[in-house]
């Protein structure tokens, strides 16, 4: 949403909660939704006295294979550090976090920007339930046409461990530790967003990213993916591109895309409004308030807030070797933008097919799977690709042989008579002793004639390669 | 002899010979905590009933054959390792009644070695101190002279092992906290390599300083503890398994830091440490002056790196889920929360903690540096020999500067050995080994050949 006057600044901080078994720093099972409270806890999540955290090597893993996905650099140096602050949330008075080394720096993703910013119907904004049942709509690529590409540069990646949670129950606040100690995973942006439809593109992305790595489910509903925009304006002046304004306004813990986008739009609009009346807006922490629909002020910050890091004495410094490093990035797989590139190219999909095919992970695969089975029927990737997406095909009910049959059943000819069938050729081979001869001499192209007499005098749909071969058959 | 002033050694071979049960080894250091508990206030609680069941299921497998390395020990634990059921206090009101659901990984690896636990011993509240006053559950006394402080910070487990209520004793060393204590009570300290033994489940001070060691009689008996206790631990992130080679003595070459002669030592103690010196030359040791340039350093190091550990250690304790009140804490736990939010505050960071870092690493090279040239360096414990009680109690300057030799073995993260060398005015005084890091075996190799021609350990205080 690009203003005249103002160019928004925004910059994104997600929190992704890795599907591990177990926690970050002990053996506790890491899953808590809908778990009865208090269960999954031992004396490290807890921050019972005396004990220690031992980090989890596989989410340490995860974490760098989120960074080399967005294109990060891996120091091979990196350590964690204590972030003390007091939260009836935090049993040990500080979390475990990483504060100057972290696992991942320097990264970006690409975001596609379309043609008509205010057009929110089309492309990655609608589902791919919106157009089934209309094929002629699958095939308008025109529309999704790419107008620019913007990058989103990725400031850092590391890795920390989740809170416990709160219950807020009448005048009794409770704590459920089974969340506490849960991995999470922070990726941090550069202030690089201009609007809020760029910011969804980039979770939606982002989202789909650590779906493919199978990483986390980043069920936006679950809290495994928590957002934070920082957002403010600057003058729109070529002068003051890449400086930032001086003031920033945080929105806190937002667990949905689409509130993040009302949220940002909503800032937007009321820091103009400070800003038109020559007054700059207060640099502080909001929190999106659904039911006002607005940001509501937490907490003004004079200052940044001093959490006195240091680095986490109970675990020693991690070092990595180049081939540890090479190691995770062979584990990463094909990522969604190179799957949608060889859905292209190797499969002759539109952009459009091929978007709504590697969306997830799963849909792609069972695509695939269903090209080799379809290879031996004779049904090629496009006419699976047309089934995939304009029929109601539920892959977790439907095996890659099924979804074949129902195809071939659904192009399957009406069932004719076949002695009317067979008298009908032969009267057109008599009919067209031409053909029949230019056949005969080696003219392939005359058999398509005859296939075109035949199937004329039907008003059924008939299965032209049972045509084909009754005619060569007649010819011999 | 009394069967609780026997050594672990002779207490296992009297129990495998079956000349007496454990039972009756752990009724007689029961009797002996009875008797002289009120006076010397070492424990802050006794397990009498835990302890003569555990002695029992001992005198059992004895008789099945069993043959564990502490199999029918009575030993006590500093009140700062976490027992299952049992409060551990760390010596503070804070968590006077807090009883843990889960052992320390020592405490286990003790159990599991068929010890017999007696007791928690008292400690300056959260390990902070160095004369044991700075209990919330009052001081523990000298038993060679009870107007006089016996060390601390584990001054209830020296003070255990030192008046026969127990075979051994675990401690931690912070800055000194198992070395003072030894020196001042006539018993063995160990202060083991960082790393060597697991830090799980013991209310921690320092996390980057904490040493898990040990109390005993004799050097001998300190190597079996630390073979029980020793070893890497997957709850403990920072424990290695690591050995060291080991050369006899006559081959060594022991080193005596130059900087210390100018710092200040009693009298009496250095007249102790030339003998000392003198001794193991005959036992057939060199001896040679080598040099620890930073070490006028290390005190000022360790009062930045330790405290802003402390403050964030501390931070969990906020009387929410258990423990009592924050204004519980006393005036030494509040100093050190203070000293170090400050040192890690946005702006001063870099002044204090970083550069403490800094000062750190350069100690550790001065030690790798001297362990080039020498295989072991002997220092006094502390300037002094123990002080009165009261006597610094309102002066923590003064008080921290008790640990000047001690801690900059917890810097470099190097074992530390503590051996009585005598008594000056009738109370012990000892000195420390100090090697690279993972040669405890090298340190027991010096430690008894040194007390075998000396046999300071024979002494005991009379109560
Ligand atoms: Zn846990």
């Amino acid at each position: 949403m690009k203003n005249d006057k103002y160019i928004p600044v925004i910059g994104l901080e997600v929190h992704v909660e890795l599907k591990t078994k177990s926690k970050m720093f002990c053996s506790c099972k890491a899953e808590y939704f809908g778990e009865k409270p208090n269960t999954n806890t031992c004396p490290v999540c807890l921050g019972l006295p005396g004990a220690l955290p031992v980090p989890n090597q596989k989410a340490i893993e995860w974490c760098v294979m989120i960074g080399l996905s967005l294109g990060c650099k891996i120091p091979l140096f990196s350590k964690f550090d204590r972030k003390n602050y007091f939260y009836p949330d935090l049993p040990k008075g500080y979390q475990i976090s990483q504060y100057d080394e972290p696992f991942a720096i320097n990264g970006s993703l690409k975001l596609k920007i379309k043609n008509d910013p205010f057009d929110k119907t089309q492309a990655f904004g609608s589902e791919a339930q919106a157009r089934r049942g209309h094929p002629e709509q699958s095939r308008t690529d025109e529309k999704l046409k790419i107008d620019e590409e913007k990058i989103i540069r990725i400031r850092r990646v590391h890795m920390e461990e989740d809170t416990a949670k709160l219950i807020h129950q009448g005048q009794d606040s409770l704590i459920d530790f089974n969340r506490s100690g849960v991995p999470l995973v922070e990726i941090v942006t550069q202030p690089d967003f201009e609007s809020a439809q760029e910011v969804v593109e980039y979770l939606k992305k982002l989202q789909q990213i650590v779906r493919y790595l199978g990483v986390s489910d980043a069920d936006m509903e679950k809290g495994n993916m928590r957002l934070e925009p920082n957002i403010s304006l600057r003058i729109n002046d070529k002068e003051l591109i890449g400086k930032l304004p001086n003031y920033k306004v945080e929105v806190k813990n937002i667990n949905s895309f689409r509130f993040v986008e009302k949220a940002i739009e909503y800032e937007i609009k009321r820091q103009e409004e400070i800003l038109n009346n020559g007054e700059t807006p207060a640099q502080e922490t909001m929190g999106w308030n659904e039911k006002k629909g607005q940001t509501v002020s937490q907490r003004i910050k004079e200052e940044a807030n001093d959490y006195r890091y240091f680095p986490e004495p109970d675990i020693p410094p991690i070092r990595f070797t180049q081939d540890q490093i090479s190691k995770i990035k062979s584990q990463i797989g094909e990522l969604p933008e190179e799957k949608l590139k060889r859905f292209q190219a190797g499969f002759g999909l539109s952009a459009y097919d091929a978007e709504i095919l590697t969306r997830e992970k799963p849909m792609a695969n069972f695509f695939e799977e269903t090209i080799i089975v379809g290879k031996k029927h004779n049904v090629n990737p496009k006419q699976i690709a047309n089934f995939l997406i304009n029929r109601d095909i539920d892959i977790n009910l439907t095996l890659p042989a099924q979804l074949i049959q129902i195809i071939l059943n659904a192009t399957q000819t009406d069932q004719i008579d076949e002695k009317e069938l067979e008298k009908i050729i032969d009267k057109v081979l008599k009919e067209n002793p031409k053909a029949v001869s230019d056949y005969k001499s080696g003219k392939q192209n005359a058999i398509m004639f005859l296939m075109g007499q035949v199937m004329k005098n039907f008003k059924e749909k008939i299965d032209a390669e049972k045509v084909r071969i009754l005619i060569m058959e007649g010819l011999r | 002899m009394k069967l609780n002033e026997l050594t672990i050694k002779e207490a296992r071979e009297g129990l495998k010979s079956k000349k007496f049960s454990s039972v009756e080894l752990t009724k007689a250091c029961l009797e002996q905590i009875k008797k002289h508990n009120k006076d010397l206030n070492a424990f802050i609680t006794v397990t009498e009933k835990e302890a003569l069941d555990q002695a029992k299921s001992a005198d059992e497998l004895i008789s099945s054959g069993q043959d564990l390395p502490l199999l029918g020990i009575p030993i006590a634990l500093k009140d700062l390792f976490s027992t299952k059921g049992i409060k551990t206090t760390a010596g503070s009101k804070v968590l006077e009644n807090y009883v843990p659901q889960y052992d320390a990984t020592v405490v286990k690896k003790i159990k599991d070695a068929g010890a017999v636990i007696v007791g928690k011993t008292n400690l300056d509240a959260w390990a902070h101190g160095s004369s044991g006053e700075n209990s919330d559950f009052g001081p523990t006394k000298n038993p060679w002279n009870k107007e006089y402080v016996p060390g601390g910070s584990s001054s209830g487990s020296a003070v255990s092992v030192a008046s026969d209520m127990c075979l051994a004793a675990t401690g931690t060393d912070t800055g000194g906290s198992i070395r003072l204590p030894a020196s001042f009570n006539n018993v063995v300290g160990l202060k083991p390599t960082y790393g060597k033994v697991s830090r799980y489940g013991i209310i921690a001070m320092a996390s980057s300083l904490d040493s898990i060691g040990h109390f005993t009689k004799t050097v001998e008996d300190s190597e079996i503890m630390l073979s029980v206790t020793g070893g890497k631990d997957i709850m403990d992130a920072t424990t290695l398994e690591k050995k060291h080679e080991v050369k006899p003595l006559k081959k060594m070459k022991i080193g005596i830091v130059a900087q210390y002669s100018f710092m200040g030592i009693d009298k009496n103690l250095k007249t102790l440490l030339d003998n000392a010196d003198k001794q193991l030359k005959k036992l057939g040791a060199n001896t040679e002056y080598i040099s620890l340039p930073n070490t006028q350093y290390a005190t000022a190091c360790y009062y930045i790196i330790q405290p802003s550990e402390v403050s964030s250690n501390l931070a969990r304790y906020d009387g929410i889920r258990y423990g009592s009140a924050r204004q519980n804490f006393g005036d030494e736990a509040k100093r050190r929360i203070m000293l170090g939010t400050y040192t890690l505050s946005a702006g001063y960071y870099d002044a204090y903690y970083k550069k403490a870092m800094q000062v750190r690493t350069l100690i550790k090279q001065d030690f790798n540096y001297a362990f080039k040239k020498v295989d072991a360096i002997i220092t006094p414990v502390s300037p002094t020999p123990p002080w009165k009680l009261g006597e610094k109690i309102n002066d923590p300057l003064k008080m921290y500067l008790s640990d000047i030799f001690t801690v900059t073995a917890n810097l470099a993260g190097i074992p530390g050995l503590s051996v009585p060398i005598g008594f000056s005015n009738g109370l012990p005084v000892g000195m420390q080994i100090l090697g690279p890091q993972f040669s405890e075996a090298r340190l027991f190799q010096i430690g008894y050949a040194y007390e075998q021609a000396t046999q300071w350990y024979k002494q005991k205080p009379k109560l």
